[in-house]
């Protein structure tokens, strides 16, 4: 049965051009990508957007999908990537914008994004530097360091390294907020 | 360590909230059809879809498959998901007869495994992660959403918005946006769902005491500004005290006028300095400075061309927000002369000149497109701003004022996320003679900071009209002040006597500060005057030998710092810069501060900087209490004409009951 085929045999299947086993793949692994694009974004909304980016370009980079790593890892991969791209198009196109009508989409999903996050855990999160904050997302999604190293492609030494960073900043944040 | 880890982990998976299912369905099928479109055969995808599995979703992915390759290549997602709400009705029973024909062979995909098809398209790199670029259909989606999301939050958190507001927005899009209030209180952390309030304010932490001997020179730029004091008027007459960033103290005491003597002959203003006591510290002294500007005689005030830049987007449709601007100018177009021109240029959906140029004698005519004004759509663009300085410059003549005034919620559309280049195309536009002011409207999304950035920039003022009462007061009893520019760049300059003052502290002026060397500098902009407007700056100054001095003398190096007493008198030195209008070069004014007392009228801009500060939280005031301010205002409030100042005891006398609690 379909449901009981791993992910690596469902996405070589997929990569082959079979869109039952795409399909089936991706209603597995939808609400998990959503909830690590959340936590690299901290805000439903950013985290819906991009999932809609990481859907949109899943079937192409599946085709270059090998079973060399887990699907999950090769998964988050895209979504960090995919985080970082959107990152890094948000920062060009405010500075580079031209027509004030997009620097005003801009501005008002910023302000949307900043009343939604209410709780300091997203604000906190947000305040993180984009790699630490990378980081931290692929951890507190019980990912061993091992594993996040794979996937954001450095060591695993690097990855404790950042996750202590980031303990740090937070405890900083927290009494900020607190005092 | 670890511990704290896994609490992190534990709120975090309390705050992760479930994907929308919508958006679940909308984005899956978006990866379907990308994934058939890259197999080069959609029949293919509507042919494994037939093969239904898991009921529900099945069926809406059917649905949507099939929706979809009808040609609706080109169409955005959000169209999408509308064509999905309004089919589910009928939904369900496509999905009873899917599934009462029973299950066909659920490996046929499976049997697949080997490609038939060859590959024709070439292979995308795994590091080629431009999700933009594959995704042509994505990108229209999210702006689509946005404009409609910002419909559903418009309005002020104490008055939710009438559902007319909420209709503009793409049904299928309302169920995201719910869905997101909901979602925050899941799990254990529960947020009060409550609708976002948008509100920014400049504003910046409280001038610090200054040590005369190392810092003499004090250096800000006038403010005409009265947004701050109808804000605060407004949140405390809607029972809350104002946010502590909403408070600028200059700007409540510079909301009353003083009785300063006005100026003769031909200067533009008179600088009028007084030393009092402070009333909340009896070991120092207020040196209280007011400008006082020119009035020139009404009948022979230049003609005015006004371009009314009016927000109609869907957020103004509050009484307190479009009905009451229209009110306002009904008040302020009584005022005008014939000669003058007014033009009205709207912005919402599309910019749009909705009157051309018009004499104000037409009254009929101005009236009429004021009331035709209906707000709707969001916000559109730069291109209002743009027009309303281009119909301006189409009706500037020689001799002539010519004033953009825009009146906004806040939530106007002129791309701060770029404030520099606003900054340019704001001065650039100042350069060329057009006036800017600001009047914000009703609260929730008001836009405080981004109002003070265009107004300081366009050499013009912020002013907050919250009831028609404040639109009285700026748009008629001030109208010269408002409308007619005396001065330009108008900067303050002090330097205190180290002699008789050992610290000083600067109240208010946080988002005015300059730099010493900026007062000489020509080029760096600072705030203008209009005819007959005041300005009030207030120093709290710790005389040498007080026993109130903050900061002890240095051990090291006092003998450089501090200078022996002199006996001159002078308390400090004076100096103010201004540009007449259309002038590059400044003017200087100078006059030392000596130790007069002022009359007893002016006392009440103390009052104010006491109730600015205590709605701060100043720690300066030490246990100076509302009582005193309150007792202080109610001595010092003369004859007050017009209730302004009756009313800030009242203002006053509600914010002591509300932080009692």
């Amino acid at each position: 049965m379909l449901m009981e085929t791993s992910d690596e045999t469902l996405a070589l299947a997929a990569a082959g051009g079979d869109a039952a086993a795409f399909s089936a793949l991706l209603e597995r692994q939808y609400d998990r990508m959503f909830r690590l694009c959340f936590r690299l974004t901290g805000s439903r909304h950013e985290a819906e957007d991009l999932t809609q980016d990481i859907c949109a370009a899943l079937p192409a980079k599946l085709r270059g999908y090998r079973g060399e790593a887990s699907v999950t890892t090769w998964l988050y991969r895209i979504c960090v990537n995919a985080a970082h791209d959107r990152r890094r198009r948000a920062a060009s196109h405010a500075k580079a914008a031209l027509g004030w009508g997009e620097w005003e989409v801009a501005r008002r999903a910023v302000a949307e994004d900043e009343a939604e996050a209410t709780d300091w855990l997203t604000r906190a999160m947000r305040a993180l530097p984009p790699d630490l904050r990378d980081t931290l997302a692929l951890v507190l999604d019980d990912m061993t360091h091992r594993a996040a190293g794979e996937v954001l492609g450095i060591s695993e030494g690097t990855v404790s390294w950042r996750v202590s960073e980031a303990k740090k900043h937070l405890a900083r944040l927290r009494a900020e907020e607190e005092r | 360590m670890t511990d704290d880890l896994d609490d992190l982990k534990r709120m975090m998976d309390a705050a992760t909230p479930r994907p929308d299912a919508a958006r679940r369905a909308e984005n899956i099928a978006l990866a379907e059809k990308n994934f058939a479109d890259l197999q080069g055969s959609r029949d293919e995808a509507r042919l494994m879809s037939a093969a239904p599995k898991r009921g529900l979703w099945t069926g809406v992915r059917q649905m949507l498959t099939s929706l979809t390759s009808r040609g609706a290549l080109t169409a955005s997602t959000a169209i999408v998901a509308v064509g999905l709400v309004m089919l589910t009705p009928f939904g369900g029973s496509v999905l009873d007869n899917v599934r009462s024909r029973g299950t066909p062979d659920e490996q046929v995909g499976m049997k697949r495994l080997a490609p038939e098809e060859p590959v024709v398209i070439a292979e995308e790199p795994m590091a080629a992660d431009d999700t933009a670029e594959s995704a042509p259909v994505a990108a229209s989606a999210p702006r689509a959403r946005d404009l409609a999301k910002v419909d559903v939050y418009e309005g002020d958190a104490a008055a939710p918005p009438p559902p007319s507001v909420v209709a503009p927005a793409p049904q299928a899009e309302m169920a995201p946006a719910m869905g997101i209030t909901a979602g925050r209180a899941v799990g254990d952390i529960v947020v009060q769902p409550q609708l976002p309030d948008t509100e920014a304010f400049a504003n910046a932490d409280a001038n610090p005491v200054k040590v005369v001997s190392e810092d003499p020179v004090s250096t800000f730029s006038i403010d005409v500004d009265t947004a701050s004091y109808a804000v605060v008027r407004n949140s405390l007459t809607n029972g809350t005290l104002p946010p502590a960033d909403a408070v600028r103290v200059e700007e409540m005491v510079n909301y009353f006028p003083y009785d300063y003597p006005a100026p003769e002959g031909d200067a533009a203003f008179l600088p009028t300095v007084q030393v009092t006591a402070t009333p909340w510290n009896p070991d120092t002294r207020l040196v209280q400075i007011g400008i006082q500007g020119a009035l020139p005689a009404v009948e022979d005030r230049p003609p005015l061309n006004l371009v009314f830049l009016i927000d109609t987007s869907g957020s103004m449709e509050d009484p307190a927000k479009l009905p009451l601007l229209k009110q306002s100018f009904r008040l302020m177009l009584g005022q005008l002369r014939p000669e003058d021109q007014v033009a009205i240029v709207t912005y919402a959906g599309s910019a749009g000149r909705v009157l051309d140029p018009t004499p104000a004698g037409e009254r009929s005519t101005i009236l009429a497109a004021l009331d035709a004004l209906g707000a709707g759509g969001s916000t559109a663009g730069q291109a209002g701003l743009k027009q309303a300085y281009a119909t301006a410059a189409e009706m500037a003549q020689e001799g002539e004022v010519s004033r953009v005034i825009l009146a906004t919620d806040g939530d106007f559309n002129v791309g701060l996320s770029d404030p520099e280049a606003l900054k340019d195309y704001i001065a650039a536009q100042r350069d060329s003679g057009t006036y800017l002011s600001v009047l914000g409207f009703g609260r929730g999304n008001l836009d405080d900071a981004t109002m003070q950035a265009l107004a300081q920039n366009g050499n013009g003022q912020a002013a907050y009209i919250d009831t028609l009462g404040e639109a009285q007061k700026v748009l008629v009893d001030q109208l010269g002040g408002s409308l007619f520019p005396i001065a330009d760049d108008v900067k303050i300059q002090v330097e205190f006597n180290p002699g008789q003052v050992a610290e000083y502290r600067l109240i208010g002026y946080e988002t005015r500060a300059l730099r010493r060397e900026d007062f000489n500098n020509d080029k760096v902009d600072a705030g203008d005057i209009g005819a007959g407007h005041q300005v009030t700056a207030l120093y709290e100054v710790t005389p040498v030998g007080s026993p109130a001095q903050l900061n002890d003398p240095l051990r090291y190096g006092a003998a450089t710092g501090a200078a022996a007493p002199d006996d001159s008198g002078e308390l400090g030195f004076l100096r103010l810069r201004y540009k007449a209008p259309g002038e590059d070069a400044s003017r200087l004014i100078e006059t030392p501060i000596t130790a007069t007392s002022g009359n007893a009228e002016a006392g009440f801009a103390a009052a104010m900087a006491g109730f600015g500060q205590l709605l701060r939280g100043s720690v300066y005031l030490g246990d100076w209490s509302w009582e005193e301010a309150i007792a202080l205002a109610n001595e010092t409030k003369g004859e007050d004409p017009f209730g302004y100042r009756a009313e800030a005891v009242q203002l006053m006398r509600l914010a002591q009951s509300l932080s009692a609690n």
